[in-house]
């Protein structure tokens, strides 16, 4: 391989880029408004949860509950008839919806343990989950000081449980969103580029040219996965300086060159994805589908999303071979637990080896496929 | 023909053009043409590549929007679009390139059949029609060869019977015969003329650079620079010039300017060489494709400053046989030399002696003539102040100095062909290989580049192969083969191959070659009893009946929804991605997307250690959410463990917990939670505190201090899911993620394919409108979708067993309006966009996000922020996602679900329209 031709064919990608316009108004919004969107749009989970109360006690206890909810948790409490209940939470305008029984506050008062009634939309797995459970504890506090008013007997040696949230004590989920946005369009756009723009050259059949030159293949797909690496490595840093940091304020705890060496080297590997996918490929509708199909698993579970730790165990192991898993693994690492190179050489390892493998399994089939591409 | 006289212009004149003038950002292609075309005859516009032919034709037939004058075709103004769809169904457009407007993947018959449908003809007039143009074309024996593996002359005949099909008054040929061997170019005219004989009125409006078809047309329009220069017969173009062949009267006809650079080509014989070095060899060079022979035992030796004709029409295996020389191909048999060395793959020192020009266009679109030179020269080592002295020179060889820094796109074929014939030579190679270098090139530029063949042969002792089917280039030549069928005929000098068959050309003497070799290719018999049967005659009650104008449209858009299904149905491998993928990806989502926080792994730090405080730790990792890891030493060991991501809920006990929780003192247990990735961070604070109250319940329970029991109790009932399980819940969101992306991707590159590979000319010039092309292209794909939607179904309720508890019917019919949305999705981005490229890129950029996290997959819209908030609540996914979930887990049906069907309603038409207004009728 020849250090000079694969300079000027990855020049040549630059320029090619250069001239497509709308791509590069396409790459500048995948770059800002969409991680600022991203960032802006992801809710805390409970975040306006929305909750409807059926008060068919109508007490100064019940009204207390009511006034115990309340933004930017949840949504002001919608009062409804115990009637409607069941048709707001089946058009899903509901999450919760809570049902005070007649004489709460006076069963409660005289000990008669009365009890409340919670509808959850378990459709809605985020919500219903961590939101029942703080629902209850909201509830419990408020009955409970309600009852010490009362004169009812307090519980002795109260035992506290005080959670701190490290590196994110807000648990703001824009830090969240924005950043996975950003991983999610690296690897999306380093596939689209390479992948369409070898597509391209097959189509109009300049591949076929370049092979009557002096340039292998080898040289001709190295030259793609450095100029578009480049290409994203370089709108990444941008918008992590610019958007991220700058536009939503996001505090970066670690560094951002060890967040853009991890990228060049996730970068490796999906260039080289991109490449491969374009030889299986035989136009660009079947590569646009083939993306898809590729692209959707790598973002979804990535651990970006959802957390890994509750994928199932074959999912969990599979998404090891995925280059994205580890760099989601090491961008939460490195931008918001401040990780250093002792913490994450082994996700960098790891993208290493995947790009390698790709890189060298891209090319056998490059070179298998090239004839056919004449 | 047209049975109603044609409303013509003054003095019978089909088309009067007046000052038109147009360019293309800062090119002007036509200067100011005033001109008045003659209807009923036979016209050609004559001159070299990029004088503006080629944009007049285009303009005449409507493809292209006026920029500036005026111009009326069959008597109204070509800027009313009311007239120009009235008039297009009376006019034929075959735009230059071979087979440019035809549709690879369908068979001759199918695409014309698709012209067909496109202008209305019955099922039963359409066959008989089509059967009659093929026999009249003899493209008969062919009807079902895929039109992208036809040869240059067959698919020029294709498109000539595609542009036939509706009868046109006007029937416009740009550059019709351009890459054409002699044989076919023949027969097309003879076809041409036959056709016009049929019809006498119509008119033919023909763009050439070829000098000897000109003379034979009845009237010509000599066109330089976007000009003007003269109009007349053949005849009087030659008086008036006092020449007596219409090239020489055509360069007496050019500026003085111009004519200066223009010579003869003299012939200078190549001196014999004593002991002459082979450069190129074949020995027995043989390739198969499966039964397929394309090159069989062809054998030949090329000495070195040798110029090496080879001869035959397209398709016989010039180009096959070349490929094997470059090593593009590997020989199925025999050997392939170059300087005695045997042609490997990866013999790149071979490469760098060798040029090779292809048939296809070598330069990279995207940058320009300069840019593409420096790119070659740098990859072929020439440093930096040679490679520019190189490009100076061959800039003014080739006459490209004033295109040098514009893009290669946009040029006609001639100025291209110079362009790659620039690059080929650019690093001074020891053999050229030209697979047909001139075709498409004007006479002056191809004696200019004869003039340059020659001098480098005889000076430079360049070897130079070169194929052609121009038989005054083969003349040219030192050594011909002639190729027919795979095999070399005969190899020779051109005067001794004349000599040897008794005859005076060359022409003459190929032709007696293939017919001695058995080759059917003057099928003067067959052609003429074809014609006996064959009538180009309207058929009775064609496009004639015209029926409602909401029946035409339809039919216009069923034409074009039943070539995009055939075209999809030729590739299985679309369908089967879309079908298959879509239910690997819900299987794989379905099972992958999950919100159970579970396995979280939590570490100790007691610094009770007392069994209480063991106790605590107990229980929490009895829970299935929890897993313990090995206890905290202190902490910095908590510091690093949760910094490494390895821990995301660690525990502190204080000192004397169970001593202080005995006593009744408020004791406080400090726990700390990774926050990295909030969503899991605040299920698990939930999880956290719900076990905390359960193990302050259990020790109540049992009389331990710490807590009293609860005076009411709060009953949770999870509805729709009972068991809170992520599948029933992910899985009815994941199908409208996969029913928005699928579809959205396979429509997006519909229309700017068509835009990048040149059919979408049809739309151009055919009387569909924008809407019928778009619904048209749009059907097979939802069509396709609804499969998908099926399919996903069905792995919903038999695999996931996940029971459908709301009404099927509204699903379907939701279903329905989303793929349709969805595929409009993708119609838009395609309209939009100029490259597939983009249309990829932005339809994954603008459905992806809005799907996956702005439609309520996760989390619900109502809880949203910001933009994101504002997109999802207008988003199709939103809405179909509600009625997903609602049919499938609250049951629910029509009467409930109105609302989110109405949205779903609304979008279709509203992206429809978008699609339309962002798609041109016309190129610029």
């Amino acid at each position: 391989m020849r250090a000079a031709t694969v300079w000027h064919l990855g020049v040549k990608e630059f320029r090619s880029l250069a001239r497509d316009r709308m791509m590069l108004v396409l790459i500048g919004y995948a770059f800002s408004v969409a991680i600022y969107i991203a960032g802006t749009v992801m809710p805390e989970i409970l975040h306006k949860a929305p909750i409807a109360i059926v008060d068919e006690d109508r007490s100064p206890l019940s009204a207390r509950i009511v006034d115990a909810f309340y933004p930017p948790m949840f949504m002001p409490p919608e009062l409804i008839s115990a009637a409607a209940m069941d048709r707001r939470m089946d058009l899903g305008l509901d999450t919760f919806a809570l049902d005070i029984p007649p004489d709460f506050q006076r069963d409660l008062l005289a000990g008669r343990g009365p009890a409340l009634q919670l509808n959850v939309d378990a459709t809605r797995i985020s919500q219903a989950f961590a939101g029942s459970g703080y629902i209850q504890i909201m509830i419990t506090d408020e009955v409970m000081k309600y009852a010490r008013g009362q004169g009812a007997q307090s519980a002795v040696g109260e035992v506290d449980l005080e959670l701190r949230n490290r590196f994110n004590p807000e648990l703001d989920k824009s830090w969240f969103g924005a950043v996975m946005e950003v991983v999610n369009n690296i690897t999306m756009l380093s596939i689209v580029l390479t992948g369409a723009a070898l597509i391209r050259e097959r189509e109009h059949g300049t591949v076929e040219h370049l092979l009557v030159m002096p340039v292998t293949p080898a040289e001709i797909m190295a030259s793609k996965v450095w100029s578009m690496g480049v290409v994203v490595l370089c709108a990444t840093a941008l918008s992590l300086r610019y958007v991220v940091q700058g536009w939503l304020a996001v505090p970066v705890e670690g560094s951002l060159v060890l967040f853009l060496v991890g990228a060049g080297l996730h970068l490796y590997a999906t260039t080289s994805m991109g490449i491969f996918l374009a030889t299986v490929a035989r136009s660009m509708p079947q590569f646009g589908l083939l993306l898809l199909l590729v692209l959707l698993p790598l973002e979804i579970l990535s651990g970006g999303l959802t957390p890994r730790e509750s994928m199932p165990f074959v999912v969990r192991n599979l998404m090891l071979a995925a280059p994205t898993t580890h760099f989601v693994m090491l961008a939460q690492a490195v931008l918001y637990r401040g990780a250093g190179l002792a913490i994450v050489w082994p996700q960098l390892l790891g993208l290493f080896v995947i790009g390698s493998v790709l890189f060298g399994f891209a090319l056998a089939r490059f070179r298998r496929t090239l004839a056919a591409m004449v | 023909m047209s049975t109603q006289a044609a409303p013509h212009g003054p003095a019978g004149a089909v088309a009067t053009v007046n000052a038109v003038a147009h360019r293309y950002g800062n090119s002007v292609a036509l200067e100011s043409v005033t001109l008045s075309v003659p209807g009923a005859c036979m016209v050609g516009l004559i001159g070299p590549d990029g004088v503006g032919k080629s944009t007049l034709l285009s303009l005449l037939a409507g493809a292209r929007s006026l920029q500036s004058g005026q111009l009326g075709v069959l008597g109204g103004d070509m800027r009313d679009a009311g007239h120009r769809r009235a008039v297009c169904p009376r006019i034929a457009y075959m735009p230059q390139g071979l087979g440019r407007n035809l549709y690879a993947s369908l068979s001759v018959r199918e695409n014309i059949e698709f012209f067909a449908r496109l202008f209305g003809h019955g099922p039963a007039a359409r066959q008989r029609r089509i059967d009659d143009l093929l026999q009249a074309t003899q493209l008969a024996p062919f009807a079902a060869r895929a039109a992208g593996k036809l040869s240059g002359g067959m698919r020029q005949k294709l498109g000539l019977c595609c542009a036939l099909i509706h009868d046109p008054e006007v029937l416009i040929l740009d550059e019709p015969t351009t890459g054409v061997d002699p044989l076919s170019r023949r027969q097309f005219w003879e076809l041409i003329a036959h056709i016009r004989a049929d019809s006498p009125a119509m008119s033919v409006l023909v763009a050439t650079a070829d000098m000897d078809e000109a003379a034979q047309f009845d009237w010509l329009v000599a066109m330089s620079a976007g000009r003007v220069l003269a109009t007349g017969t053949a005849a009087e173009l030659t008086a008036r010039t006092d020449t007596t062949t219409l090239e020489d009267a055509f360069i007496a006809l050019l500026p003085q300017a111009q004519r200066a650079g223009h010579h003869r080509v003299v012939l200078t014989p190549r001196a014999p060489v004593a002991a002459p070095v082979i450069a190129i060899e074949a020995r027995a060079l043989a390739l198969r494709f499966g039964d397929f022979t394309a090159v069989d035992d062809v054998s030949f030796r090329i000495e070195r400053g040798e110029i090496f004709g080879f001869l035959g029409s397209n398709g016989c295996g010039k180009t096959t046989t070349m490929k094997m020389l470059t090593g593009l191909l590997p020989a199925s048999a025999g050997e392939a030399l170059l300087f005695g060395h045997p042609v490997a793959p990866g013999d790149l020192e071979t490469r760098r002696r060798v040029g090779y020009m292809t048939q296809s266009f070598s330069l990279y679109g995207e940058l320009t003539v300069r840019q593409n030179l420096v790119l070659h020269g740098r990859i072929f080592g020439l440093d930096a102040a040679r490679s520019a002295q190189r490009i100076d020179e061959l800039a003014a060889r080739f006459d490209l100095t004033a295109v040098l820094d514009e893009l290669p796109e946009g040029h006609p074929v001639g100025v291209r062909q110079r362009m790659s014939l620039a690059v080929a030579l650019l690093h001074e190679p020891e053999i050229l290989i030209l697979d047909e270098p001139t075709s498409g090139v004007d006479p002056l530029a191809r004696d200019a580049f004869w003039r340059m063949m020659l001098d480098i042969a005889r000076r430079d002792e360049v070897t130079i192969f070169i194929s052609t089917h121009y038989m005054a280039e083969a003349v040219r030549c030192d050594r011909i083969s002639l190729m027919h069928a795979g095999r070399v005929l005969t190899t020779d000098t051109p005067a001794a191959i004349i000599a040897a068959h008794g005859v005076a050309t060359l022409e003459e003497a190929f032709i007696a070659c293939l017919e001695r070799a058995g080759g059917t290719t003057r099928p003067d018999a067959a052609t003429n009893a074809a014609r006996d049967t064959a009538t180009c005659s309207p058929v009775p009650g064609a496009p004639a009946a015209p029926a409602s104008p909401l029946r035409g449209s339809l039919r216009r858009m069923l034409s074009f929804a039943w070539r995009e299904a055939l075209e999809l149905r030729r590739d299985p491998i679309r369908q089967a991605l879309a079908l298959i993928g879509s239910g690997v990806l819900m299987l794989v989502l379905g099972y992958g997307i999950t919100m159970d926080v579970e396995n979280l792994s939590f570490a100790v730090l007691d610094r009770d250690q007392t069994t209480v405080s063991r106790d605590y730790a107990l229980n929490l990792a009895g829970s299935r959410y929890f897993r313990e890891q090995p206890p905290l030493r202190d902490h910095a060991d908590l510091d690093r463990r949760m910094r490494a991501g390895a821990l995301t809920l660690a525990i502190e006990i204080p000192p004397d917990f169970a001593r202080d929780l005995a006593r009744g003192r408020p004791v406080a247990i400090a726990a700390w939670v990774d926050g990295a990735m909030p969503s899991r961070a605040e299920t698990l604070r939930g999880y956290a505190l719900g076990m905390h109250l359960h193990w302050l319940a259990t020790r109540a329970r049992r009389g331990e201090g710490g807590a009293a029991p609860n005076p009411f109790s709060i009953e949770t009932r999870f509805r729709y899911n009972p068991d809170v399980r992520s599948v029933p819940a992910i899985v009815p969101a994941v199908m409208p993620l996969l029913l928005m992306l699928i579809p959205a991707i396979l429509t997006a590159v519909a229309v700017v394919r068509e835009k990048e590979l040149g059919s979408i000319v049809n739309l151009y010039v055919t009387p569909a409108t924008r809407l019928e092309f778009l619904l048209g292209k749009q059907l097979p794909y939802v069509v396709l979708a609804m499969a998908s939607f099926l399919l996903l179904m069905l792995l919903a309720l038999l695999w996931f067993k996940i029971p459908l508890t709301g009404s099927f019917l509204t699903l379907g019919a939701a279903a329905l309006l989303y793929v349709t949305a969805a595929t409009a999705i993708g119609l838009v981005m395609s309209a939009f966009m100029r490259s597939q490229t983009a249309a990829l890129f932005g339809t994954a950029v603008l459905t992806i996000l809005p799907a996956v996290q702005f439609s309520g997959m996760l989390d619900p819209v109502s809880s949203l922020e910001g933009v994101g908030a504002l997109i999802g609540r207008i988003y199709p996914t939103t809405h179909f996602l509600t009625i997903a979930r609602g049919t499938f887990a609250k049951g629910l049906g029509l009467a409930d679900l109105q609302l989110p069907l109405l949205y779903l309603a609304l979008a279709v038409p509203l992206l429809t329209l978008a699609a339309t207004l962002l798609l041109r009728k016309q190129a610029r």
